[in-house]
């Protein structure tokens, strides 16, 4: 089986915050309790809408210790593939849905002195976690949020009320930025940073703590991406012997999924590596989108990763 | 199921013995009659009733008798349990799962009542019963990995899992087979695997770490592992090699039988929860020659194992020079039969020694 477990529940809350974004409060059917885990993992989602299922992922922001319920902040993407506008327009308190269990792929570096955590707009929802697990030990970290505006600025209120001290908060329609270069060469040794934000950045400040000395395994990010529609395209999986159809708007990850074939997976989103496959043979072109495969991986034509990217061409053989 | 725990040691006059039952389920390690590398993992959600693969942490007649054992190890040397100060979440999270487990699969023998973070435990078996505060070392005598596993069979590493990589950053190793937790520890696990034959070569470590970065929460993994020790030693330490190493030399013809054990790690995986990091418990299990060869199926393999066996592996499992022995006393108990696959002793349909 692919992915991590499943888990059954039911939607006990939704909460629109702003225009964009949306809170969701899982609860498990059964009444029993769910798993404990760790800042800054997230939770698949699972939708059904007509003959199409999504599998999102979505960082878990509810209190890692809380085992009554959990909840996401779901931002509205209206270029998307949908899976943000069915999470907004078609959930209702009472649905019953799946999610999985939690999978951390940005996890704290429990050996820091110090957390630092930049936030881009709804890249604060992993850090909402990984403050209340570093609450509960005394841990010492410190915010910089950059959001929109005031009125996109989610859960800014909360955390300014909460932790006035720890929270900075930037807003873009005010010009204000975060003043990356001096806030990195003030820090304490045995600072950990932490980015969650669009992909800009993440790489601004990859780049700036790298220009700055700062050794590359003190810097975390998480980035998921996720799948963008395109041209269809035919595929044919050696392993399975079948010769599938990816359409518009699905990923080659849920196409295969689809047919019945049992791909691997985990973030669905690019990062984690799970889902690598082997190409076998092609004529075309590859839109890589992932950031897993090296350059040279993506230039190599021997692998893709099916969950965010893409083919246009003639021809392609894969190993499933 | 009551268990009767066994009055023995694993020093000294070495008491230690299997009974019938603990025979029948001894995990014997080879699925055909050959043996090479391999990254043979499974999924570790439970197995055959009675066998070490029902529960999640198995506790058989032994149990008393290890933790006696481990004690005496711990007070001689202290360095055997070590936690790096970023992995005492990661020691709750075991303590949790070893007290859950143990009070689900065995409500007989352990107890676990919750009322918030104010747990009691109350351990039948060695006759304990405490309450804490749960993520408050201060309500413990010891700190939560340490107290957890004086209290459960096997060795116990606790690794942290950062840069794609595992760091062995936390442990309780008094039943290892020749390597050492206080030389490993804060090594990744490339560093501390470097002293292994052949496996770099064929790729398993790299295939293994993917594997094993990738585990997760509530789908916990398992695999054997084997070596060979002469008398039922569970502490066969580096540290100790100079008590231990010698007793090599005392096989004889007439005691090998006896002497000569196979053993046995049961190695389970499991993702902890609050920490995200990955507890490896290594759960060692001793067989004597004499008493596996009352299968006849494990006699025949057994002996077709350790002579095809490559002498690299020989010689890092440490039994080289007693091996033409072993072969000797094996091969009374290898007719030429063929063996049925798999690793279970199929007592009922395996045929009788024919010679």
């Amino acid at each position: 089986m692919s992915g991590a477990e499943k888990i059954a529940v039911i939607v006990t809350d939704i909460v629109p915050l702003n225009d964009l974004v949306t809170r969701f409060e899982f609860k498990p059917t059964d009444g029993s309790l769910l798993p404990t885990f760790s800042g800054g993992a997230h939770t698949v989602v699972e939708m059904h809408a007509g003959d199409i299922t999504r599998l999102n992922p979505y960082s878990l922001m509810s209190d890692p210790m809380d085992q009554t319920a959990y909840t996401i902040s779901v931002r509205r993407d209206d270029e998307g593939r949908g899976g943000s506008l069915f999470m907004h327009r078609n959930v209702k308190v009472g649905d019953k849905m799946t999610i999985s269990y939690p999978v951390n792929l940005f996890s704290l570096d429990l050996r820091a002195k110090k957390h630092l955590f930049l936030a881009g707009g709804i890249g604060i929802t992993p850090f909402l976690a990984q403050i209340k697990q570093l609450e509960r030990f005394n841990g010492n970290w410190e915010l910089h949020y950059a959001c929109r505006s005031e009125s996109l600025g989610s859960y800014v209120d909360e955390l300014r009320d909460h932790h006035p001290n720890e929270t900075h908060i930037y807003y873009d329609d005010q010009e204000q930025r975060i003043d990356l270069v001096n806030l990195l060469d003030g820090q304490p040794l045995g600072t950990h940073v932490y980015v969650c934000g669009p992909k800009g950045m993440i790489d601004w400040v990859r780049q700036t703590a790298e220009a700055e000395g700062w050794p590359r395994e003190a810097i975390h990010y998480e980035e998921f991406l996720a799948p963008q529609p395109g041209k269809p395209f035919e595929v044919k999986l050696a392993i399975s012997n079948k010769v599938i159809a990816v359409g518009e708007n699905e990923s080659l990850l849920e196409a295969m999924e689809r047919e019945g074939v049992d791909a691997p997976y985990l973030c669905r989103g690019g990062a984690c590596g799970q889902c690598e496959t082997r190409v076998i043979d092609y004529t075309g072109n590859f839109i890589h989108r992932d950031h897993w495969l090296e350059d040279d991986e993506h230039a190599s034509g021997e692998k893709i990763m099916p969950c965010v990217s893409r083919f246009e061409g003639k021809t392609l053989v894969l190993d499933r | 199921m009551t268990i009767q725990f066994n009055d023995e040691t694993f020093r000294d006059d070495y008491s230690f013995y299997n009974s019938e039952r603990a025979i029948k389920r001894f995990p014997f390690p080879f699925h055909e009659d050959s043996y090479m590398y391999s990254v043979n993992m499974e999924q570790h959600r439970g197995g055959p009733v009675d066998s070490v693969y029902e529960k999640r942490f198995d506790v058989d007649e032994h149990y008393v008798s290890e933790m006696k054992d481990r004690a005496m190890v711990l007070a001689d040397d202290p360095l055997r349990c070590q936690s790096l100060p970023h992995m005492t979440l990661a020691g709750w999270d075991l303590l949790e799962l070893i007290m859950v487990s143990k009070s689900e699969d065995y409500p007989d023998l352990f107890e676990l009542h919750r009322d918030g973070n104010n747990w009691r435990w109350i351990n039948k078996p060695l006759g304990i019963d405490d309450s804490f505060t749960f993520l408050d070392e201060t309500t413990l005598p010891y700190g939560p990995m340490e107290y957890i596993t004086r209290q459960a069979q096997g060795d116990f590493c606790v690794l942290d899992q950062r840069d794609d990589n595992l760091w062995m950053d936390a442990g309780m190793v008094t039943t290892q087979a020749d390597w050492s937790l206080d030389f490993d520890i804060g090594m990744n696990f490339f560093e501390w695997h470097a002293p292994v034959p052949l496996a770099h070569e064929k790729g398993i470590f790299v295939r293994a770490l993917k594997f094993l970065l990738n585990i997760q929460q509530g789908a916990p993994a398992r695999r054997l592992n084997w070596t060979m020790t002469v008398n039922p030693l569970l502490d066969t330490s580096p540290e100790n090699y100079h008590k231990w190493g010698i007793q090599k030399t005392t096989l004889t013809p007439e005691n090998i039988g006896a002497k000569q054990h196979l053993r046995v790690e049961l190695q389970t995986f499991f993702r902890l929860p609050r920490s995200n990091a990955l507890v490896f418990p290594i759960r060692c299990y001793l067989c004597s020659f004499q008493d596996l060869m009352t299968a006849p199926k494990w006699g025949r393999r057994l002996h077709r194992v350790i002579r095809d066996l490559p002498e690299e592996l020989a010689t890092y499992k440490g039994f080289i020079d007693n091996r033409p022995m072993m072969l000797d006393y094996l091969s009374k108990f290898d007719d030429g039969l063929p063996t049925s696959p798999g690793i279970w002793p199929d007592l009922e349909t395996e045929p009788a020694l024919q010679k």
